[in-house]
């Protein structure tokens, strides 16, 4: 974590929904060359955390963010951030997939489209492609492109998503709970994937699952009601935590 | 506080009589529930076939007439037209100015004896058609099929007991005479009835159509869904996308409630107000009576589109967010495909609610009696409903089928709508 400008980087986060603190206080550097978890138990405030990175808590009618969050040492709510175009830098996978009900082709071309990324067709054709590739859903879905998104399986749909993000090429992935609907297959795949894409994107990837963290992440942090208990790397927080609190919940003796 | 060994439950016995008799009684509730739902649907539709079957009966003679044989000598001279002028670049203008009023009474008089004045008062109008269709009946004799007098077309249909004493009956006797003379000689058919679905209204009803209040019906109708829907459907997207929630913004909910529970008459008042009275706009027209029909359809479209934007679920929202994709791209690109089924069933609802909609438009004076087809958006007109009330209420015996053919007229439209509504709703569900 001794780099000159950390890809991402939160300082004295806090985040409110109504009068209730979800995030409290957090401070973090991400960096590019990682893949960084985020656990803790359910309700601490990680859906709430990563929606930081790219501003979706603005659509949350409640939500109130204060502190700051930089993206290449810029401030991501400075007034001259176009928050449309951040979003396309920081792409985000969510929790439950969400293919748009369109072909399977559009639902990876959109993001390309809206953003001017393809002139002509067969540029599109194969951006589409690549990024199917890269997902590791081409050979499933080659034949049936114009099928609608939704006629998929739950870990198809969910590596469409992923194939969708990338297809904009971000500079950052969020992940949420990317593997919660899936089986250990579909979620091999998924981990598969995440290791083949790290290094070209900084990852953040939300996950209950313990042993998914200790197999994708370089970085871990530990949450724990809105805060941030511990930050370090994978192998030292899951063998040798420092906080008490840390160690009882990757052991199982938490709550 | 809780009872740490509550006592153990015998294992439920699914055999015993008390059991068994629960099931019967379940299953008697479900057949009664059932024929209840099945009586309610019979009685329904008892009542629509029954009223489709009066409908239907009274009404199809209406797109029936009786016709008179008549042979006519179009002598130029007599009419006062020079074939030569007649053929020339003037010659429509000469030919409407000729009297074939006077040719037709003079032809009846001398054809149809006693009956002559079976004729109606319009019949000289196929005679001016036929000349102005083919300019080669000048100097030529030709026999025409002309309408006949409402009473004799009722007595040819069968609609008058002849047996009847007179002053009850509500045809004379020599009217009765006149016919009979007619059908003795074989000069009277009964047949299509063109006029009834060319023509506009009329004082006579042998001479009144529908197709003046169908063509007002229309142009209003363009005009309330071209007012009401880019409208509705921008207040919905805004409500429910862009505005979020204030004070203002509930206000503003509340009051689109209410407006959709506004009697339709008051509308009427409103349309009065403004468009006549405040922007000085023709009266009668299908301009006003179109939007002050859109003032009534307004809060229905608001109210299902917003229905429809709303039921799109949030997760297509945030996926379209979180590529980048601005709000006015979500809207455009996601919700509002995704919500077009919904907002197009509100709209043809609202649709063929304002076609059946009579009160406020009577406030803003489309009950006056138009006797040709609306020629634009702003020349006098009027529209079904308010036709059909008018002849209903028409002293006249011949009124009463062209009243029930009207209505036929507004269910066959009314019914084209839906279909064309569900035929749409289906192909934009199945693309998305
Ligand atoms: N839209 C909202 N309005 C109000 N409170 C919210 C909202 N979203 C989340 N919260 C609250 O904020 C806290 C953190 O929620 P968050 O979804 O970030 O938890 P999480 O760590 O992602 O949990 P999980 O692991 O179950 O997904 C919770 O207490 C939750 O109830
Ligand atoms: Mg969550």
């Amino acid at each position: 974590m001794t780099e000159p400008c950390p890809k991402l980087s939160a300082r004295n986060l806090n985040v409110f929904y109504g009068a209730k603190q979800a995030i409290k206080n957090v401070s973090i550097d991400i960096s590019r060359e990682h893949v960084t978890a985020l656990i803790g138990p359910s309700g601490c405030g990680k859906s709430t955390f990563l929606r930081c990175f790219n501003r979706m808590n603005d659509t949350i009618e409640n939500a109130r963010v204060t502190g700051e969050i930089r993206l290449d040492g810029r401030d991501i709510h400075a007034a001259d951030m176009d928050v449309v175009q951040l979003r396309a830098r920081v792409g985000m996978v969510f929790q439950k997939p969400n293919p748009f009900p369109k072909s399977i082709y559009e639902n990876v071309a959109y993001g390309p489209r809206i953003h001017g990324l393809a002139s002509g067709r067969a540029e599109m054709d194969r951006l589409v492609e690549d990024a199917l590739r890269r997902a590791g859903l081409w050979d499933e879905v080659r034949d049936r492109l114009a099928d609608s998104g939704t006629t998929l399986s739950g870990g198809q749909q969910q590596r469409l998503c992923i194939a969708r993000a990338i297809a904009v090429d971000p500079e950052v992935i969020l992940m949420d709970e990317p593997c919660s609907a899936l089986d250990p297959v579909a979620t091999a795949k998924i981990e598969e994937l995440i290791d083949d894409l790290r290094g070209r994107y900084a990852i953040v990837i939300v996950t209950h699952n313990m042993q998914q963290a200790a197999r994708v992440s370089q970085r871990t942090a530990f949450f724990h009601m809105g805060a941030m208990i511990e930050y370090g790397e994978t192998s030292t927080l899951f063998t040798n935590p420092v906080q008490a609190r840390t160690k009882d919940y990757i052991t199982g003796r938490y709550g | 506080m809780t009872a740490t060994s509550a006592p153990r439950r015998a294992p439920t016995n699914w055999t015993a009589p008390a059991m068994q008799a629960r099931v019967a009684v379940r299953y008697r509730r479900e057949r009664l529930f059932r024929l209840a739902g099945l009586g309610a649907l019979c009685l329904a539709g008892l009542f629509l076939a029954f009223l489709l079957f009066t409908i239907v009966r009274t009404g199809w003679s209406g797109f029936r007439h009786s016709e008179v044989a008549v042979s006519v000598v179009f002598d130029a001279q007599a009419l006062g037209i020079d074939p030569a002028v007649a053929r020339g670049p003037g010659g429509v203008e000469a030919i409407r100015r000729a009297d074939f009023n006077a040719l037709m009474q003079r032809s009846a008089a001398a054809q149809l004896g006693p009956a002559a004045d079976v004729v109606s008062e319009g019949a000289w109008l196929d005679l001016r058609a036929a000349v102005l269709a083919d300019r080669g009946v000048l100097g030529q004799t030709r026999t025409l099929w002309v309408p006949v007098r409402s009473n004799i077309d009722l007595l040819a249909k069968g609609k008058f007991d002849e047996n009847e004493a007179e002053v009850t009956r509500g045809v004379s006797n020599e009217d009765i005479a006149d016919y009979h003379y007619l059908e003795a000689r074989g000069l009277i058919r009964t047949d299509f009835n063109e006029i009834f679905v060319s023509a506009a209204n009329s004082t006579d009803p042998e001479l009144a159509g529908i197709w003046g209040a169908a063509l007002g019906s229309l142009l209003t109708l363009l005009v309330t869904i071209g007012a009401a829907f880019p409208v509705g459907v921008l207040a919905a997207v805004w409500l429910e996308e862009f505005a979020g929630r204030s004070r203002w913004t509930d206000f503003v909910e509340v009051s689109i409630s209410n407006l959709a529970a506004v009697p339709s008459i008051i509308f009427g008042l409103l349309g009065l107000a403004v468009f006549l009275n405040f922007f000085n706009m023709p009266r009668s027209a299908p301009i006003v009576g179109g939007l002050t029909l859109a003032l009534m359809t307004l809060p229905v479209i608001v109210i299902t589109a917003r229905a429809a934007i709303r039921a799109v679920p949030g997760s297509v929202r945030d996926a379209a967010l979180g590529i980048g994709a601005s709000p006015f791209q979500v809207v455009v690109h996601h919700v509002l495909p995704l919500a077009l089924p919904g907002i197009m069933t509100g709209t043809i609802i609202g649709m063929a609610r304002a076609l059946g909609e009579t009160a406020p438009l009577l406030l803003i004076g489309m009950r006056a009696f138009v006797a040709d087809a609306p020629k634009g958006l702003t020349s006098s007109a009027t529209v079904l409903p308010v036709q059909i009330f008018l002849w209903s209420d028409d002293a006249q015996r011949g009124f009463v089928e062209k009243t029930s053919a009207a209505i036929m007229v507004l269910l066959v439209i009314l019914l084209l709508m839906s279909s064309v509504a569900i035929y749409l709703r289906n192909r934009f569900e199945n693309r998305a």
